[in-house]
């Protein structure tokens, strides 16, 4: 069989506290990882509405990031654990919507731990590949031509 | 709307991996993109006068600058763009460097990480609106955690600067580690000498309000503007009663129960005590464990001999609370020990010296007590264990530090000086004694380190072996010290009669907690993390919150006092201007839509979430609504993730301006 080489698109939603300063501390420490993902910056992972990641598989990603600040850590008190809550409830729904919840992925990355953020980014990116394209919902707007 | 794209290379940093100019081509072709160039540093003044021009000539009404973190320069490009007469609001940052160029090794893929980055910076300016910073009032009055020689130093510098401070000391004395030293290096200036006459300035300022035996139990509020709750834990003495006359702890029948904190365990004290005869302040405080009559209601010996019935033995704790606008967290270090009961302790490592087993391998603070004048030997140097005079002493460097297995990858950074220090004590006071010290690298950068380093070798004649020890025994009241010499690759045998350990500096046990209290991150040791390691080294994340000491990470006297004061101008800083700018990105409530369900008010953190009525003309109340209290909100955005009917939106992060985003990926 012969397999293309896929790169996978890679959503990622990080808190602006921890992980995307994790990321920049990944960045001003030169570590290395795919360019495969992508990051939306939020204050707190608490404001990440469950549907904006349904949104981000739709729009074509193969696999969506979440992470935010260790429990306890959270800048905002407790926003990640409302978050935390939230994906607990919400992975059982993914596959009720059709998307492999497997695709998902959660950590807690710190603004220190820029060296733990490419270590996540790099599992994420191998697992989705591995996993191959998420083509269901392509195909779903194919079918229904869905425009902006 | 009439977009401008603004591409930096950052010199090297991102040119070298983005081709900038086809980024700076392909953004010029994005809807709603009318001017798009590259230029060498966008923050340099001229690339910010790039900016400032098109947005006067070229009518642009939402800029985006593709260049590094908005951690590092958001705030300059925002200030280009209201020079310009441009709200700041309108404006939106692509992460090219930390999240593209420097982490990025193909240029083709990252220059179309790049093109995606500034799209997606482009979709979600368009939906920017122009905001204005909210104002607030601040609180001139600072709070100061810890009381060790940092939390002094920032307290009597603001207080000096005429502002009201609160110092919060867990211990029932101010002093911390400090006032445990013997002498300091690199001058071997007594160490309470230099230190007991700023904790009595502390006690007597009129401005400082000196609150010792107490934590930090609550933190609310933000910058200029916090809340804070104090746990004053139960002295069970009258504080406004006692005059440390001092004969209760004289009086106290308790002798060899409790050890003595202060020497480090090396001597007991009585269940009723001052912690050192320098105190401050010089009241006693009951400790409840070990006290009689908290165990059988007897005994009250306390009471028969307080002439000014001070005595409490129901004292409850109690909370007050203080308004403050700024934080300085100065909670200072641990030492990395064996307590008095090795098998509670948390530290199971050094088994192999015998650490926590013999009683003459002690660790560096028990050295300083057995060194220092007003110690438990009175400076003579003698073994905790049958007191006789060592021989020979042992001091083993690096003991947990630069040790990954220990846990600990760091430098402790004053063990080299302070090891150095303790072999000059021991050689001045003991002639013919020798003195080894067992050493990775010596590590003496300061002003007069390598000088005292090279004294004690030179002049003191303190042996120095550059190596590691593997092993320590005991045999006939000698301990058998076996280990490397590294230069001359031999094996060292030496029979010691004592043992010091330079153990590493280590964050305080409760570290986390109060971090997790004031909201500020830690590192994985428990160190507090400041908000730019080389520009903001006093500053955290949390705005209004400083660092001082080593609270930080491992450092000595003097660079936690000049920590102490740069956190002490930072918050007078603060404390210039009456009123305050902070971010207006905060939750919104949309009064139309609003169902009144309160979902929001249940998950915000802040109890910004108020109820508000709307009333008909009539003055009847149709429905009640939530209602968000700017002064109140942090913008964390928790209530809009929640809201059924999308009736809260986080301005600056609505809903419109991710799924924006989203779209752009």
């Amino acid at each position: 069989m012969e397999e293309k080489k896929f790169e996978p698109k890679i959503a990622a939603f990080v808190c602006n506290w921890c992980t995307y300063t994790g990321a920049d501390l990944a960045g001003t420490s030169r570590l290395k990882y795919a360019p495969n993902i992508k990051m939306i910056r939020v204050p707190c992972t608490g404001r990440i509405d469950p549907v904006f990641i349904i949104k981000a598989f739709e729009k074509g990603a193969d696999g969506v990031l979440i992470s935010g600040c260790h429990p306890n850590d959270c800048h905002y008190n407790t926003g990640n654990f409302h978050a935390r809550r939230r994906w607990i409830l919400f992975k059982e729904l993914l596959d009720f919507v059709g998307i492999d919840s497997t695709r998902l992925h959660f950590s807690w990355v710190s603004a220190s731990e820029g060296k733990k953020f490419v270590d996540v980014v790099t599992e994420v990116v191998e697992t989705v590949k591995n996993q191959g394209k998420f083509e269901k919902y392509a195909k779903i707007n194919e079918e229904f031509f869905i425009h902006e | 709307m009439r977009i401008g794209v603004f591409i930096c290379h950052c010199g090297e940093n991102i040119g070298r991996t983005v081709d900038c100019e086809v980024v700076a081509e392909s953004c010029g072709r994005f809807p709603g993109v009318v001017y798009s160039v590259e230029n060498k540093y966008m923050c340099s003044d001229p690339g910010q006068n790039i900016v400032k021009n098109a947005i006067k000539e070229k009518n642009l009404d939402g800029i985006v600058v593709g260049s590094c973190s908005p951690h590092m320069h958001e705030k300059t490009f925002r200030k280009a763009c209201a020079d310009a007469g441009l709200n700041p609001y309108l404006f939106e940052m692509a992460n090219l460097r930390e999240h593209c160029s420097w982490v990025h090794e193909d240029k083709v893929e990252a220059t179309k990480k790049a093109i995606d980055l500034t799209r997606i910076a482009v979709e979600k300016v368009k939906r920017n609106d122009p905001l204005s910073p909210i104002r607030v009032p601040v609180t001139k009055r600072s709070l100061v955690i810890g009381g060790g020689i940092s939390g002094i130093q920032a307290a009597l510098d603001i207080a000096n600067a005429g502002f009201e401070v609160v110092l919060v000391e867990k211990e029932p004395s101010i002093g911390g580690h400090m006032s445990q030293l013997s002498e300091t290096f690199p001058t071997l200036d007594c160490s309470q000498c230099i230190l007991t006459p700023r904790m009595v300035e502390v006690y007597q300022h009129p401005k400082i309000k000196l609150l010792t035996y107490s934590e930090v139990e609550n933190v609310e509020g933000f910058i200029g503007n916090f809340k804070v709750t104090i746990r004053k834990k139960a002295r069970s003495i009258d504080e406004t009663k006692c005059n440390g006359c001092g004969n209760c702890q004289q009086k106290c029948p308790i002798k060899k129960k409790a050890y003595n904190e202060f020497e480090e365990n090396l001597a007991f004290r009585p269940a009723i005590y001052v912690p050192f005869p320098q105190a401050v302040p010089n009241i006693p405080v009951i400790d409840r464990n070990a006290c009689t009559y908290y165990q059988t209601g007897k005994c009250q010996m306390c009471v028969k001999v307080c002439g000014r019935e001070a005595i409490m033995f129901e004292q409850e704790d109690s909370f007050v609370t203080e308004d403050v606008g700024s934080i300085i967290v100065a909670t200072g270090y641990k030492l990395y020990t064996i307590d008095k009961k090795p098998e509670e302790s948390e530290i199971k490592g050094y088994g192999e010296y015998g650490y926590g087993r013999y009683k003459d391998v002690i660790d560096g603070l028990q050295f300083e007590r057995i060194a220092s004048a007003s110690g438990p030997t009175s400076g003579e140097i003698l073994r905790p264990s049958d007191k006789t005079v060592p021989k020979k002493i042992v001091f083993i460097q690096c003991v947990g530090s630069r040790d990954e297995a220990k846990g600990f990858s760091y430098c402790s950074k004053i063990c080299c000086m302070y090891t150095a220090k303790h072999a000059m004590l021991y050689k001045h006071k003991v002639h013919e004694g020798e003195a080894y010290v067992f050493y990775m690298d010596i590590r003496a950068g300061g002003k007069g380190y390598d000088e005292f380093v090279r004294r004690a070798i030179e002049e003191d004649h303190v042996k120095y072996i550059r190596g590691r020890v593997s092993r320590i025994y005991e045999e006939k009241g000698k301990y058998i010290v076996k280990g490397v010499d590294t230069l001359s690759n031999m094996n060292v045998t030496i029979d010691a009669d004592m043992v010091v350990l330079a153990t590493a500096m280590v964050a305080q046990p409760n570290a986390a907690k109060l971090a997790q209290t004031i909201g500020m991150s830690y590192d994985k040791y428990g160190f507090y993390n400041e908000a730019h390691p080389k520009l903001r080294p006093v500053e955290v994340s949390t705005a209004g919150v400083f660092l001082a000491g080593a609270c930080q990470s491992p450092k000595d006297i003097p660079e936690s006092v000049s920590m102490a004061s740069a956190a002490a101008s930072k918050s007078l800083v603060l404390f210039g201007s009456d009123i305050l700018e902070r971010e207006p990105t905060i939750a919104k409530v949309n009064e139309s839509v609003c169902a009144g369900c309160f979902y929001c008010q249940k998950v915000c953190a802040y109890n910004a979430v108020e109820r508000k009525e709307i009333k008909d003309r009539n003055g009847n109340v149709v429905k009640v609504i939530a209602y968000v209290n700017s002064g109140l909100c942090q913008g964390c955005g928790t209530c809009n993730a929640v809201c059924p009917s999308k009736s809260v939106e986080l301005i600056g992060f609505t809903d419109e301006q991710i799924y924006a985003e989203i779209n752009a990926l």
